[in-house]
C-alpha cells in the first residue's frame, strides 16, 4: 500500500468513526491543537485518557461489588469519567455514562451493573478504534507520508 | 514580542505580564493583552486537564495546572500576585469546587471560572451565588477559553472604580469615577484605567468651560441662603408630608419663583434629607457617578452649543443643589448650600464630551437603568420623575437595580433598553449587592447614565445626551428619590429640568406643571411613560436591543442628540416613577404625591395600555433609536405635543422614524436653537 493509499484509508476510517458516533467534534478540536511544535498531542491526551478511564473503570467496579453499595460514590466516578470522555471527544462512551449517572439517581443496582458493562463494552470500543487510528497515522508517518486533515463539518 | 513563535504559551513574557498586573499599562498592556494571561487550572481529570492546558497556551496565556485543590490554594497563597484568573473544576475529591472558590476569592479575590461536565441549574446556580464570574460546561471549548480575559479585565475595573468611589470626596472625583464606571460599562474590551482616567481629565476640562458658558445664558433661580430657609421654613410649618410646591410657594410667597422651581428644590431637599436619615452611600456615590456620566453623555452633546450651556445651566443648577446637597450629605459638604456650583460643574462637563463617551453613555445607561432608574431623572422634567420613580423601582427589582422600574415609563423602556445590554450582567452583580430599597441603582453603578441624563434634562431636554450620561444624573436623583415617597418624586420633578422646554430655565417651568397635577404636566410624565413601558418592555425582553439602540448615539450627532434627548427624559422620568413607587414594579405608586399621581393615572393608563403596544413600539424603537428619539424630543419641545406624541406608540414609532428619516424635521418641532433633537424639551 503507497503512501497515498494509506492516507485515503485513514480519511475514511475517521470519517467513518465521526459518522457512527464514535467520536464527536470535541476529536476534532483535539486534532486542531496539535501543529508542529507539539505533533503528538492526540495520541498523548489519549493515551493518558485510557490510563485514566481505566481506574476509573476499576473504582467503578469495586464500587458496585460493595454489598453495601455506595450510590454518591458511584456517581461522582461516573460524573467524572463523563468529564474525560467528553473532552476527549468519545462521545458514545460520553452518552453510556449519562444514561449511568440517572439509574445511580434512582439507585438501581441492576441497572448501574448492567450500565456499568455497557459503558465498559463502548470504552473498548473506541479504545481499539483510537489505537487503529493511530497505528494508521503512523504508517503513514513511517512511509514518508503526513496526516491529512479530516475535512468534517460539524 | 512573538506571540506567534509560542504556541506553548510561555510567551507571557515578564512585560505582558506585568502589563496585566499593572492592568492598564496603557499601550504596552493593550498591545499583549490579554496573552500572558496567568491562569491557574485546578482538575483532577488528567485528561482535561492536559487539554485544557494545551488549549490555553494556544490562546498565549501562561498555564500552571494544579491537580488538586489543596496544592492550587499554597501556590495561590505563595504568589499573591502571580496569577490573574483561576479555572476550576467543580468535582473534586479532596475539596469541593466551590468551596475552593470561596476561599479564592476571599483571600485572593481573583475571578474563578468554574468547569463542569454538571450543566444542571442548581449547579450552575451554586456557581453564581458563590460569587464564580462564570461556568463551563465540559467539554470546553476553546472559543470559550479564549474570552476568559474579560472577567480579569471587568474585575480590575470594577475595584479601581470602587477604589475611586471611596476616594472621591470631591464632585471631581466623582466625576472621574463616572468616567471610569463609564468605561466599565462601556465594554469590557476597556483594557486599563488610563482610559478612564483619561477621560476624567476630559471631562473636567470640558465641564469647566461649559460652566462659563452656560452661566451666561439662563437666569437661574438661585436658591440663596436665605430663599432656601424661607423654604425650609415652609416645608417644615407644612409638614414634609404634606409639603407640596404649591404651597410652599404660598407661603414662601417670593415673588418670582415659580412652582416649579420650588418642585425641583423640594425634591432635592427631600433626597438630602433621605440621605441624612442614612441613604446608602451609594446614592452619594452614584451621584457622583452620575455626575461623571452626564459629562460624559454631554459630552456627546458637544453639537449643542448656548442652549446647552442655558439648559445644563438650568439643569445644573437644580441637580447641583440636589447633587450637592446629596453630595454634601456623602462626602461632608455642608448641605446648606443649594446652588452648588461644583454640580454644575459636573453636568457641564457631561455636556462637553465627546461623542466617545457614548460608549460609556450606553454602558452607562444599562446601569442607570438597572441600578438606578431614578437618577435619570435629575434633570428631567418633573412630569417624568414622579413616575419614573414608580418604574423605575419596580424595573430595579427585577433587573437587579435596574431603572427600568418604570415600566410605564417611556423613559424606561428607553433606558432599560439601552441599560439592558450592558450593564446588565454588571449591574446586576452590582444591583444585588447594593441595597435597593431605593432604587436598585443602589447597587452602587454610579449609573453613570443617570448622572448625563440629569445634565441633559437640564439642558432642555436631553437632546443626544449620551444615553449613558443622560441616565446618570437620573440614577443620582432616583436612587435618592427613591428612597423617599412619592413625595419627593414630585421634587424630583420640579427641580428636573424641563426636558423640552426651551434651553434655558424657561424649559423648566413647563415641568413643573407636572408636578402641580397639571394635565399638561402628567401628559409630559404620561408622553414620557409610554417610552417607560417601551423601555421596560424593551428592557425586559430586549435588554439588547437597546443596548444597540443606545449605541445609536453613535450616529451623526444630531440623531444621537435625540436620541440622548429622548433617554435622558426616559431616566427622569423612570427615575420619577422610581421614587413614587419603589417597590412596585410597575411603577403604579401614585400615592406619593400629587403629581406623581396624576402623572401615573395618566402615565398608569398609558403604561398599561401602551404596555403591549409600548412593547412593540419599542422593538421599533429599539430599531430605530432615532426614532425614540424624535418622539421623545418633540414631546418635550412642547409639552402639549409632549404627551401626544408619547402616548401613542404609533406616534412615537413614528416620530422616531421621522426622526430618522429626517432629524432636522425633528428640529422644527422643537424650540431648541439650533439643536436638532438634542434637548428633549420637557
Amino acid at each position: 500500500m503507497d503512501v497515498g493509499q494509506m492516507q485515503r484509508q485513514l480519511v475514511e476510517y475517521t470519517k467513518s468513526l465521526f459518522i457512527e458516533g464514535y467520536l464527536d467534534s470535541q476529536f476534532l478540536q483535539l486534532q486542531q491543537l496539535q501543529d508542529e511544535s507539539n505533533p503528538s498531542f492526540v495520541a498523548e491526551v489519549v493515551s493518558l485518557f485510557f490510563e485514566d478511564s481505566e481506574r476509573i473503570l476499576k473504582d467503578l467496579t469495586f464500587a458496585l461489588e460493595q454489598k453495601i453499595i455506595d450510590f454518591k460514590k458511584v456517581d461522582a466516578h461516573v460524573h467524572q469519567f463523563k468529564g474525560s470522555s467528553s473532552s476527549i471527544g468519545a462521545q458514545r462512551v460520553k452518552n453510556a455514562c449519562i444514561a449511568f449517572r440517572g439509574y445511580c439517581e434512582e439507585q438501581n443496582v441492576n441497572s448501574c451493573t448492567r450500565c456499568l458493562q455497557q459503558v465498559k463494552q463502548e470504552y473498548f470500543i473506541v479504545k481499539n478504534k483510537l489505537e487503529t487510528l493511530f497505528r494508521l497515522e503512523h504508517q503513514i508517518i513511517g512511509a514518508g507520508g503526513s496526516i491529512p486533515m479530516v475535512e468534517l463539518s460539524f | 514580542m512573538n506571540l506567534s513563535n509560542n504556541v506553548k504559551g510561555s510567551m507571557s513574557t515578564a512585560s505582558s505580564s506585568s502589563a496585566l498586573k499593572s492592568g492598564g499599562d496603557g499601550a504596552g498592556a493593550v498591545d499583549q493583552f490579554p496573552a500572558g494571561l496567568r491562569v491557574l487550572v485546578v482538575d483532577d481529570d488528567p485528561t482535561c486537564l492536559m487539554i485544557l492546558e494545551k488549549m490555553l497556551r494556544t490562546c498565549f496565556y501562561e498555564v500552571t495546572k494544579c491537580k488538586r485543590a489543596e496544592v492550587a490554594l499554597s501556590l495561590l497563597r505563595e504568589n499573591k500576585n502571580g496569577f490573574d484568573i483561576v479555572i476550576s473544576d467543580v468535582h473534586m475529591p479532596d475539596m469541593d469546587g466551590f468551596k475552593l472558590l470561596e476561599h479564592i476569592g476571599l483571600e485572593m479575590d481573583l475571578p474563578v471560572i468554574m468547569m463542569s461536565a454538571d450543566d444542571s441549574k442548581n449547579v450552575v446556580m451554586k456557581g453564581v451565588t458563590h460569587g464564580a464570574c462564570d461556568y463551563l460546561i465540559k467539554p470546553v471549548r476553546i472559543e470559550a477559553l479564549k474570552n476568559i480575559w474579560q472577567h480579569v479585565v471587568r474585575k480590575k475595573k470594577n475595584e479601581w472604580k470602587d477604589l475611586e468611589q471611596s476616594y472621591n470626596s470631591t464632585e471631581e472625583g466623582d466625576r472621574q469615577q463616572k468616567a471610569s464606571d463609564e468605561a466599565d460599562y462601556s465594554s469590557s474590551a476597556n483594557e486599563g484605567n488610563w482610559r478612564n482616567a483619561k477621560k476624567k481629565r476630559d471631562e473636567e476640562e470640558d465641564a469647566e468651560d461649559k460652566d462659563d458658558t452656560s452661566t451666561l445664558k439662563k437666569p437661574r433661580v438661585v436658591w440663596s441662603v436665605e430663599l432656601h430657609q424661607q423654604f425650609v421654613a415652609a416645608v417644615n410649618q407644612l409638614g414634609i408630608d404634606k409639603a407640596v410646591p404649591k404651597k410652599i410657594l404660598e407661603l414662601m410667597n417670593v415673588p418670582g419663583l415659580t412652582r416649579e422651581n420650588v418642585a425641583s428644590h423640594l425634591q432635592k431637599y427631600r433626597l438630602y434629607l433621605r440621605r441624612l436619615s442614612g441613604v446608602s452611600q451609594h446614592q452619594s456615590n452614584m451621584n457622583n457617578s452620575f455626575i461623571s456620566p452626564q459629562e460624559a453623555t454631554f459630552g456627546t452633546m458637544s453639537a449643542f452649543n448656548g442652549i446647552d450651556l442655558q439648559a445644563l445651566a438650568a439643569a445644573g443648577q437644580l441637580p447641583a443643589q440636589s447633587l450637592a446637597a446629596l453630595q454634601a450629605a456623602g462626602f461632608g459638604r455642608s448641605t446648606a448650600k443649594v446652588g452648588v456650583s461644583v454640580p454644575l460643574v459636573d453636568e457641564r462637563n457631561l455636556f462637553s464630551f465627546e461623542n466617545p463617551r457614548l460608549r460609556y453613555v450606553d454602558g452607562q445607561q444599562q446601569h442607570l437603568r438597572s441600578t438606578k432608574p431614578t437618577n435619570l431623572l435629575h434633570g428631567i422634567p418633573t412630569n417624568m420623575e414622579p413616575r419614573q420613580l414608580t418604574n423605575l423601582h419596580q424595573p430595579t427589582q427585577s433587573l437587579g437595580g435596574m431603572n427600568v422600574n418604570a415600566s410605564t415609563a417611556q423613559s424606561n423602556s428607553l433606558l432599560m433598553p439601552m441599560a439592558q445590554s450592558q450593564p446588565r450582567g454588571q449591574m446586576l452583580n452590582e444591583n444585588t449587592t447594593s441595597h435597593v430599597p431605593r432604587l436598585p441603582l443602589s447597587v452602587g453603578q454610579p449609573t453613570v447614565p443617570n448622572g448625563i441624563s440629569n445634565a441633559a434634562l437640564g439642558r432642555n431636554g436631553i437632546a443626544g445626551n449620551n444615553r449613558g450620561a443622560a441616565y446618570n444624573p437620573i440614577p443620582q436623583t432616583t436612587t435618592l428619590m427613591a428612597s423617599f415617597p412619592a413625595n419627593q418624586a414630585t421634587e424630583m420633578s420640579a427641580s428636573r429640568f424641563p426636558l423640552g422646554s426651551t434651553p434655558g430655565i424657561s424649559g423648566i417651568p413647563p415641568k413643573g406643571t407636572f408636578q402641580e397635577e397639571d394635565t399638561s404636566g402628567i401628559k409630559g410624565s404620561g408622553g414620557f411613560v409610554p417610552s417607560y413601558d417601551i423601555f421596560e418592555e424593551l428592557h425586559q425582553q430586549k435588554s439588547h436591543d437597546w443596548g444597540q439602540n443606545v449605541g445609536l448615539t453613535s450616529y451623526d450627532t444630531s440623531q444621537c442628540v435625540n436620541l440622548h434627548g429622548n433617554i435622558d427624559v426616559l431616566p427622569s422620568v423612570i427615575v420619577h416613577q422610581s421614587f413614587s413607587s419603589p417597590t412596585q414594579q410597575t411603577g403604579q405608586n401614585r400615592d406619593s404625591t400629587l403629581i406623581g399621581k396624576a402623572m401615573y393615572s395618566q402615565g398608569k393608563g398609558l403604561e398599561q395600555g401602551n404596555l403591549q403596544n409600548i412593547d412593540q413600539n419599542l422593538h421599533q424603537l429599539v430599531e430605530n433609536p432615532a426614532r425614540v428619539k424624535t418622539e421623545i424630543i418633540s414631546d418635550v419641545n412642547s409639552h402639549s405635543n409632549f404627551f401626544p406624541g408619547l402616548y401613542g406608540q404609533d406616534d412615537l414609532m413614528s416620530a422616531l422614524l421621522k426622526q430618522q428619516e429626517a432629524i432636522g424635521a425633528a428640529e422644527n418641532e422643537f424650540d431648541f436653537d439650533g439643536y436638532s433633537l438634542d434637548n428633549i424639551p420637557v
